[in-house]
């Protein structure tokens, strides 16, 4: 019924191919998660009385010992030693969760080639399937549209999503909740193909608060923790600042152009005045810092990490998080107009970058070094985009999804281990703490070498994939330093030009400290003597298959992701530039803009010094943690002293959560209570003026019942008082 | 469908059905007690819920007709009925609807049947009276939504709001009587005001020879100073601004749904609210369009609309108890439907209307689940729970569904609205709208916040693990209500597209009065 309705774009050269198809992507993971939306709640459902009233207080359990969904027993937080029994439903979800996933980067796979083998695909895609909004001349279409950028991160999304609902079935194995999670999961991933996939702004949004719901859900997924709980919350509520950016740009846009599709504003972007693109672009950009957690947004990401790991994998490392990029390469026509505000970008990027590496160095829970490094890499994404340089921006993210996926998976693999052997000994120990590991390339041999390719990935070792995605962003902004409509314009009056070499100079710096806190993770994971504990040691052992093997898939993606784009002085090595072209019809014509009309181009003398330098740069780090980092001194988190000095400012995060609750949050809640509910409300509203104009009124009314005595003589006199009160006034007249 | 409705006469007799319906069951209650004994009779009581629930049912029914005969392209009034009432004075029983009257009765009779279905196991007394009074209630609802006879529309007006006093004053919580004294005062200060300017507003008429209450001729033939309509206005103001509520009208609004029963706080906040906004887009504004427009009055309202939301948000955050929470938070949507109704454009007031609607059926939901959890654990207070998602998981999953929808997440009922008013006002008012929209963000911090600290965290009472799901009664309740949250959400087409017409209709009374009135002023001048 809903194919009967598309009207596609006459004659594009997709219709009538597979890609008509492409509504049913989103709609698989949907279906995921109604049908383990209904397992989740038929497997715990005990009906209530029909009369509650009646049934309260009279302390009968019945049902209680029914399916107990006890988080405090669930999968990698558990601390109970019996374990217990798997859900009844498990089976049924590990089928349905990761094979609607599969069918989905399966479709995906087949439109992306439908899309290879069709030529002029200058025009994106859309398909229309309902007006949403229609108000006058106003209509928001239900529509989505596929084009190269959408079509590179729907193969992303669904393909590292269904290898991370696969390593799911191992690692949630004997959670209480487990349709719960792939329910949740499915959503998440149906929200973020529309995010994606949405032809307009508003459909977009709907996808971009929709993952937003779904990171809340998933964080707090084992919510009888506190700390979870409100992990979960601070996302949410953070995400929603950065939406308010996202609300006014969209206002702004359809004040001004009164456009909001894709097409429609590409079409009339040119009709803006500079100073509204700007705020346009500065207002995305809020959205952007909230969702891609970048300053001054970034706080809720690393608590974010409360959730399982296959969350953080997918939806804070791989996919969710990278959506601010996205956003920003959609709206290339309109970043590329305002240098102001792609300044903006590329310096939060850079400042981002920086100051996440440092966190970095410090932090000793492993998913907590990932986390700052995810925001690290989300920074220098930005920086890309920022520049101009889209296509670097999306490669990045691409080889990112690739080995921080790997990354987060790995460190869950580690957990997963350490949490089975503190759980057949009883111990309380954390199992996420690095200093309660060390030496486990001996117990988790394919998690061992599988991580330490995405670190040697993400450090920039040549030939693997971060290499040539991070070389792309920096050699990108060291072009346009010296031309482009950037380096021409000012930014808080600090000339472009300058400014660009300034982020390039962080970013290399960054590259450094990405080096140096990425092995020291390794070091203390995986090298040295091990630290779990004597009984422990023997129940440490590598993950079932289900959770290896997507680390497999994961570790090639992060080896060769980078022949995705070759440079063109790599010529020798393959096929050059393949993304760059692929991505040309999106962003290509932005990214001229923004180089002045001609392809940027360093000589190659330039271009080979500066990828001698950073690669040089990155081996300096590895050979400064290896050098530096003695494994071998480490305590267990127990016997540990903490930092002392700028060490502690590191461990702490720069104490910026403890600035926001003091500048914000309490002074918000302290006004809210005490200025507006207890004075405003309460004093001012109700016991001055409501209350009090009653007090007045029975005021009066009492002085008016002294007034009617009842004697006689008394009205008498108010009688004689009156009439020369009156005859007075007449005589005074 | 629509020839048989035809068939049966429908379109000419619908409107005063729907008032004579609640009427008759109102009625039936009393005659089925004849000759039963004591008041308080278990068979009383059981037939008394039966009864109203059958009328509210029967009165649904006959009003989803309406949902097809409208039609959306007609500028007039639809399914008038004329009787002459006082034929000497000029006041006549007219009724009629337009697309936003006929989504207003849609949601009353939608929302009423539930209301009913809420109270089944929680109200214990006196059930014949309470019934009774549901439905008489439900009469003056409906009129107020369809009068087009200002004589008429006060005496629905007033006999809708006393039901709702004793629904509260007797059947309400500890403190009910403080809370109904307070909702009878506040609204009845107003509605008086109200009175003295209609009356006003008939002596003119019956001055010029030609006596009439008649809401079409009223808006054609206002002839009145400025310093008159300034206060005429303002006694309509004060009569609408403490139904809506605006900030600083407001404080009945918390107390009185604190102390109500579960249907009287559903009822109060699903449509009676509406009634404010109602009344400002009906009469108010259309009335006296060349008031409203004026700098002042138009900047004092808008900066009280966008008060209410910001205020309303910060203030919700900070309370302990849920059902004061929700109240407050009403204050923060209603401010919204004000900021779109006073930003005048089609967006705007359809984004209005539409918040109008959600706002019924969200936050009536909202307040079905704290009665229906009240039941169980006899507690408002938030801190009272704590962990029940893993004991409730069903009643967990309805909270969370319903929240989503009362904070605006795309895809539910409360986006649609919100962006609406949103966009269209950002327009004209681009300051007070950007002012507006951090509402978004104060409303997650409260209602995720709450709904925390009641479905998550550990369980720390320990008489919260006994607590039971939501039963079959309660699974319609929550089944109805969610439906229309996510159909809304998805495609509210259908609702905006009967409603457009007369939205349009309402910003071109109000901008081509206020620019008649303003250039005729001139001229005598």
């Amino acid at each position: 019924m809903l194919l009967q309705q598309v009207a596609a774009t006459t004659g594009h050269p997709l219709s009538g191919t597979v890609a008509d198809w492409m509504w049913l992507l989103p709609l698989l993971p949907l279906l995921g998660f109604v049908l383990n939306g209904l397992l989740a709640v038929v497997s715990v459902y005990r009906r209530g009385p029909a009369d509650p009233a009646a049934e309260s207080g009279h302390g009968h359990g019945a049902g209680h010992e029914a399916v107990h969904a006890d988080p405090a027993h669930a999968g990698a937080h558990g601390t109970h030693h019996h374990v217990p029994p798997r859900h009844k439903f498990a089976g049924l979800a590990s089928i349905i969760g990761p094979a609607v996933l599969f069918a989905a980067f399966g479709l995906a796979v087949s439109i992306f080639g439908a899309m290879s083998g069709a030529s002029h695909l200058e025009q994106p895609y859309v398909q229309r399937y309902f007006t949403w909004m229609p108000v006058g001349d106003f209509r928001i279409e239900a529509a989505f549209q596929l084009d190269q950028l959408s079509m590179i991160m729907v193969l992303v999304i669904t393909g590292v999503g269904a290898l991370i609902h696969l390593f799911s079935v191992g690692y949630m194995r004997d959670d209480p909740g487990y349709p719960r999670f792939f329910a949740y999961l499915n959503l998440f991933v149906f929200f973020m193909l529309v995010l994606v996939l949405g032809a307009s702004y508003p459909v977009m949004f709907v996808g971009w608060e929709g993952v937003g719901l779904c990171s809340y859900l998933l964080i707090g997924f084992w919510f009888s923790d506190k700390a979870n709980a409100d992990a979960g919350k601070k996302a949410f509520i953070v995400n929603r600042i950065g939406d308010f950016g996202f609300l006014v740009a969209m206002f702004l846009l359809y004040a001004n152009i009164a456009a909001l599709d894709f097409v429609g504003v590409s079409q009339r972007a040119g009709e803006l005045a500079p100073a509204i693109v700007t705020a346009i672009c500065l207002f995305f950009f809020l959205g952007c810092a909230g969702k891609s957690a970048q300053i001054p947004l970034y706080v809720w990401l690393p608590d974010a990490m409360a959730g399982p790991t296959p969350v953080s994998a997918l939806i804070h490392a791989a996919t969710m998080v990278t959506a601010g990029v996205y956003l920003i390469a959609r709206s290339a026509v309109l970043f590329a107009l305002s240098p102001v505000a792609s300044l903006t970008v590329a310096v939060v990027g850079a400042l981002t970058a920086l100051l996440a590496a440092t966190i970095g160095l410090k932090q000793w829970d492993i998913k907590r070094v990932l986390a700052y490094s995810t925001v690290s890499q989300l920074g220098y994404m930005f920086v890309g985009v920022g520049v101009g340089a889209y296509a670097a921006g999306i490669f990045h993210l691409v080889t990112h999804a690739f080995f921080k996926a790997l990354l987060f998976l790995g460190s869950g693999s580690v957990i997963f281990a350490l949490h089975r052997a503190y759980h057949a000994t009883h111990s309380r120990a954390d199992a996420q703490d690095m200093r309660n590991m060390g030496g486990l390339r001996r117990y988790l041999p394919w998690t061992f070498a599988l991580m330490w390719i995405a670190t040697l990935a993400i450090s920039g070792i040549p030939p693997l994939s971060g290499f040539f995605s991070k070389d792309e962003i920096l050699a990108g902004v060291f072009a346009r330093a010296g031309h482009s409509t950037l380096a021409e314009a000012t930014w808080l009056g600090i000339p472009g030009g300058p400014l660009l070499y300034a982020i390039y100079g962080i970013g290399l710096f960054t590259a450094l400290l990405t080096a140096i806190y990425m092995t020291r993770m390794m070091l203390y994971t995986f090298h040295g003597p091990n630290r779990t504990g004597e009984t422990e040691r023997s129940h440490l052992a590598e993950a079932p298959w289900v959770m290896t093997l997507p680390l497999v898939v994961l570790g090639i993606l992060s080896a060769i992701g980078g022949w995705l784009n070759i440079p063109e002085i790599m010529g020798f090595l393959g096929p050059p530039q393949w993304l760059h072209h692929w991505l040309d019809p999106v962003v290509g014509a932005p990214t001229l803009a923004v180089t002045g009309g001609e392809a940027v181009h360093l000589a190659h003398r330039t271009e080979y010094f500066l990828i001698g330098g950073a690669v040089a740069i990155a081996v300096v780090g590895i050979l400064f943690a290896v050098v530096r980092l003695k494994p071998a001194r480490l305590v267990t988190k127990d016997q540990a002293v903490p930092e002392r000095g700028f060490a502690r400012v590191l461990a702490n995060k720069w104490y910026v959560d403890e600035a926001y609750d003091r500048t914000i949050v309490r002074p918000v809640v302290g006004v809210s209570r005490r200025l507006l509910w207890t004075v405003t409300d309460k004093w001012l509203i109700d016991g001055l003026l409501v209350n009090g104009s009653a007090r007045v009124t029975s005021f009066f009314g009492r002085l008016g019942s002294y007034l009617q005595t009842g004697s006689v003589s008394t009205y008498a006199w108010a009688i004689v008082l009156g009439v020369l009160v009156v005859l007075g006034a007449f005589t005074l007249r | 469908m629509l020839e048989f409705l035809a068939d049966i006469g429908y379109e000419r007799w619908v409107l005063p059905a729907l008032l004579l319906i609640p009427l008759g069951g109102a009625i039936l209650i009393y005659v089925a007690r004849i000759g039963r004994g004591r008041v308080d009779d278990i068979a009383n009581a059981a037939s008394a819920r039966v009864i109203a629930f059958a009328t509210l049912l029967v009165e649904f029914i006959v009003s989803a007709g309406l949902w097809w005969t409208f039609d959306p392209a007609r500028s007039t009034w639809q399914n008038v009925v004329m009787k002459a009432w006082i034929p000497e004075w000029g006041a006549n029983f007219v009724v009629g609807i337009d697309g936003i009257s006929l989504m207003m009765i849609l949601l009353t009779t939608f929302i009423m049947p539930l209301s009913v279905l809420g109270s089944w196991t929680s109200v214990r007394e006196k059930l014949p009276a309470y019934y009774a009074l549901l439905l008489v209630l439900t009469t003056g609802m409906i009129g107020v939504f369809i009068s087009l006879d200002l004589l008429l529309f006060y005496v629905m007006w007033e006999v809708m709001l006393i039901p709702m006093y004793f629904i509260i004053g007797i059947w309400g919580g500890e403190r009910r009587i403080y809370a109904s004294i307070k909702f009878f005062l506040y609204t009845m200060i107003g509605s008086l005001l109200m009175l003295v300017a209609i009356l006003y507003l008939w002596i003119q008429t019956w001055q010029a020879g030609a006596p009439t209450f008649s809401y079409d001729s009223l808006l054609r033939t206002i002839d009145v100073s400025r310093t008159a309509g300034l206060l005429l206005f303002g006694a309509f103001f004060l009569a609408f601004a403490v139904k809506v509520p605006m900030f600083p009208f407001h404080t009945w609004l918390p107390d009185a749904h604190v102390e109500a029963p579960t249907a009287g706080s559903v009822i109060l906040a699903g449509i009676m609210l509406k009634m404010g906004t109602y009344g400002f887009l009906r009469f108010a504004m259309p009335l006296f369009p060349d008031v409203v427009m004026s700098p002042a009055v138009r900047t004092t309202m808008l900066a009280l609309a966008v008060i209410g939301i910001v205020y309303g948000a910060l203030v919700a955050m900070v309370q302990p108890d849920f059902k004061k929470l929700v109240a407050y938070s009403s204050v923060s949507h209603l401010g919204f439907v004000m900021l779109g109704i006073l930003a005048l454009t089609l967006e705007s007031v359809q984004g209005a209307l539409m918040v109008m609607i959600n706002h019924g059926i969200s936050t009536g939901a909202l307040f079905f689940l704290i009665g229906m959890i009240y039941e169980r654990r006899h507690s408002r207070m938030i801190d009272a729970y704590g962990g029940i998602a893993r004991v409730v998981p069903l009643f967990a999953a309805m909270l969370t569904i319903v929240s989503l929808s009362s904070i605006g997440l795309p895809g539910t009922n409360g986006f649609v609205g919100e962006f609406l008013v949103l966009i269209g006002s950002f327009r004209t008012e681009p300051i007070w709208t950007v002012i507006a929209t951090t509402g978004v963000i104060f409303a997650a911090a409260y209602l995720l916040w709450a709904i925390q600290r009641i479905l998550f965290q550990p369980v720390t009472h320990a008489e919260n693990e006994r607590l039971t799901d939501l039963n079959v009664r309660e699974m319609v309740i929550m089944a109805a209500l969610v439906i229309p949250i996510l159909w809304i959400g998805i495609y509210p087409k259908p609702i905006l597209d009967r409603m457009e017409r007369s939205a349009a209709q309402f910003i071109s009374d109000v901008e081509r009065g206020a620019a008649e009135r303003t250039a005729a002023s001139r001229m005598g001048n």
